[in-house]
């Protein structure tokens, strides 16, 4: 099966590319990419006005499944990925149970396949439960289809604790991907500590908490020699932090979420569920310092940290409503925001979004060179459409941006050579 | 003038006439409690639900006070004794009561924001009575009441709050009610119960407490509320009532003339010294009588029309 994209502006800072050309797929991979292909055989995805580019990875969503079905399941949360331009996407294990067994990690795959959408890589826990105690079998997990272990959603709480499992992930080659939270200061809290904690009379939770958290894994990184990846940064403080290490030369990569670069804790006022969050949506200075962190590389990557709520979690008292925000269908044009307003190029937001995400993983991915899979992302820069309940694929639509308008939308998602979403009509 | 409002969440939603406006309105009902038959049929056939979901006393007796002498029925629902106890939500709970035909809510809870939630779920009109450590709008209004009758006015005044002020509804609405009326507030007490400069909604915060009471024309000391933090923030009673709680001494410091408030329940011998039990400066019981009368206002603004 051969698929032609013909005449879009193909973006794919892999190899430093941004020209008009064609990109021809086969067999789930690519195979050529230059100006004007005619081939006879192939499907051809006209792409006149659009970019295509490296499909774009989703370091960090909650699927929701095994456990909690009625927020999302992995097939409502592939068609949300792909809906919004997603080619993969690496689960979060804070399932019920958790993803700390092979069981659990071939269990998620095998719904991943059912679905048949999107790529789904299953992040592990670091600890059995994540209750920061004892270590999860690495190897196993490894075996059986994890790509990296986070005990995501709560940090390790011990150092001691951390630097064993930064130190084992070494025999395995995987990733460590750090929830960087001080509790001790963040215990209680419900919104940044500052203006929306003042104003809506709620504990607060402290940026610099996120900065001491984020320190300790840095000096862990340089005690172990090991990389770590820090998830979700949303303060100046951190970010300054890993300047600092990656000055240093410590080996330590960082993602941000649209909603850090979007949103700030104005948002929170009038006690809106939906943007009720952890880390907390924090100050305008905080949301300048993740902008400019992406531009000058100190972030090396955008991940959506999509975490569906129903109602039932949402609808309720603020003290009461579930953390986290859904993101996968509102990413792309977020990010397109920053390249508007000139704070970022285009080629780097695809190295932030797909690039990346994919060296961080250590995966194959993030590339269009010849012989990489055929995973592609086509979007309209131009589209214009509106944030609503019905426009949404996930599950839930626990999205702040509901009612927003908003620029730039995936046209066609193609993954391993098979178009999986598409805004319009296929042509054969 | 009239009132618009269909809720009263916070005071940061009221302008300086929609305060005027109110205590006028309690100015005026506040005759009747003195009547020999403290009774009108103002808001007969009305239904008001008071949903209290932490203890109370003051707040609770007042407002049913206030809805009785209005001639308004009530719901009397405190969290225990219900079916919150069995798990039942918020939200059902209030949306079973508004079937029942409740007209209002009036609501204590312990959460931040519940109010709010309550007013967007339900359409139905919503007292705040106190909501976590946000807001107690009802507070501020009576205690801006007792000291415009004292002092004749809100505007120009000194008014010193001591104790803990960041885990305070009281003084959140009351820093917010005075300097929207044109007073000056200074909080003071201990530093780990005080917010920063930038946090304080625009109050004046002094680590000195004589720098707090110098010159004020209104003292209001606050209980300190242990059931409200995780961990002691300060080393002892003993210890607070030493540095932080108000005395005859320290009291000398405001003016001469001064207002001594207190929100109640009163902690006698932590913020407040036993020696001004009878001080000619406390206005604390008249504080719980104003109380009535502006909750009597609030109802009548909010139901009287017909609504």
């Amino acid at each position: 099966m051969k698929i032609l994209l013909k005449g879009g502006r193909i973006v794919d800072p892999s190899q430093g590319l941004d020209q008009a050309a064609d990109l021809l797929l086969e067999d789930g991979k690519v195979v050529a990419l230059a100006p004007d292909l005619a081939v006879e055989d192939a499907r051809v995805l006209p792409c006149e006005g659009l970019i295509v580019c490296p499909g774009l990875i989703d370091l960090h969503v909650h699927f929701r499944e095994p456990g909690e079905e009625w927020k999302e399941t992995i097939a409502t949360g592939s068609l949300a990925a792909v809906a919004g331009g997603f080619t993969a996407v690496a689960c979060m294990p804070n399932t019920r149970p958790p993803n700390d067994n092979a069981e659990v990690t071939r269990y998620i795959l095998k719904k991943a396949q059912e679905a048949g959408l999107c790529r789904v890589w299953p992040v592990a826990c670091i600890t059995k439960g994540q209750k920061g105690e004892q270590l999860t079998e690495f190897g196993e997990l490894k075996e059986a289809g994890a790509v990296a272990v986070s005990d995501d959603g709560r940090p390790v709480p011990e150092a001691a604790v951390m630097r064993l499992a930064l130190e084992y992930a070494k025999n395995f080659d995987l990733p460590v991907i750090s929830h960087a939270e001080e509790l001790s200061l963040s215990r209680g809290g419900h919104v940044n500590e500052g203006l929306a904690s003042a104003r809506l009379g709620l504990r607060g939770i402290p940026a610099q908490g996120e900065a001491i958290a984020i320190f300790r894994e840095v000096m862990l990184a340089e005690l172990t020699g090991s990389p770590v990846h820090i998830a979700h940064v949303s303060t100046r403080s951190g970010v300054e932090i890993i300047r600092r290490a990656k000055e240093a030369g410590l080996s330590v990569t960082a993602e941000t979420a649209p909603h850090y670069f979007s949103l700030t804790e104005e948002a929170t006022f009038g006690y809106h569920t939906n943007a009720k969050v952890n880390p907390p949506l924090r100050s305008e200075e905080d949301r300048r310092a993740i902008e400019e962190a992406l531009r000058d590389g100190t972030i090396d990557a955008i991940a959506t940290d999509h975490a569906p709520h129903s109602p039932l979690e949402k609808f309720c008292e603020f003290e009461r409503a579930a953390f986290g925000l859904i993101g996968l269908e509102t990413a792309l044009p977020l990010a397109l925001h920053l390249v508007e307003r000139g704070i970022i190029s285009l080629p780097r937001l695809v190295e932030l979004l797909s690039c990346a995400p994919a060296r961080i993983l250590k995966l194959p991915g993030g590339s269009l060179r010849e012989g990489s899979p055929a995973d592609v992302t086509v979007f309209d820069p131009e589209a214009r459409w509106v944030v609503t309940e019905e426009e949404l694929h996930s599950k839930s639509k626990n999205s702040p941006f509901l009612g927003w308008e908003m620029r730039g939308r995936a046209v066609y998602t193609i993954v391993g050579g098979r178009v999986v979403f598409s805004r319009r009509e296929l042509l054969s | 003038m009239e009132f618009f409002h269909r809720h009263i969440l916070d005071i940061s939603a009221f302008t300086p006439e929609d305060i005027s406006y109110i205590l006028n309105t309690a100015e005026n009902l506040k005759e009747i409690l003195s009547r020999p038959i403290p009774k009108v049929p103002t808001l007969r056939g009305k239904l008001v639900a008071h949903l209290f979901f932490e203890p109370s006393t003051r707040t609770r007796l007042s407002f049913e006070r206030a809805a009785k002498t209005l001639s308004a029925d009530v719901f009397n629902l405190t969290a225990r004794m219900s079916s919150v106890e069995k798990g039942e939500t918020l939200l059902d709970t209030v949306l079973n009561l508004k079937a029942m035909g409740a007209d209002l809510f009036v609501i204590r809870h312990p959460m931040a924001g519940a109010p709010h939630f309550i007013a967007r779920a339900t359409e139905t009109r919503v007292i705040n009575a106190g909501d976590g450590f946000h807001a107690h709008p009802t507070q501020a209004l009576l205690d801006m009441l007792t000291v415009r009758e004292k002092k004749g006015t809100l505007s120009g005044l000194k008014v010193a709050i001591i104790g803990d002020i960041r885990h305070s509804r009281v003084a959140h609405s009351n820093i917010c009610g005075f300097r929207k009326m044109g007073s000056e507030v200074f909080v003071s007490g201990p530093a780990t119960m005080l917010p920063p400069e930038r946090e304080a909604l625009g109050a004046r915060v002094c680590y000195r407490l004589e720098e707090a009471l110098k010159d004020a024309d209104v003292v209001m000391a606050l209980r300190v509320q242990k059931e409200r933090h995780g961990r002691e923030l300060f080393p002892s009673l003993r210890e607070y009532a030493r540095e932080f709680g108000l005395n005859a001494q320290k009291l000398a410091l405001a003016r001469e003339d001064c207002l001594l408030m207190h929100p109640g329940p009163i902690n006698w011998g932590v913020e407040l010294h036993p020696e001004l039990e009878n001080d000619p400066r406390s206005v604390i019981l008249e504080q719980v009588t104003n109380g009535v009368a502006v909750r009597m206002a609030l109802l009548v603004l909010l139901l009287g029309g017909g609504a």
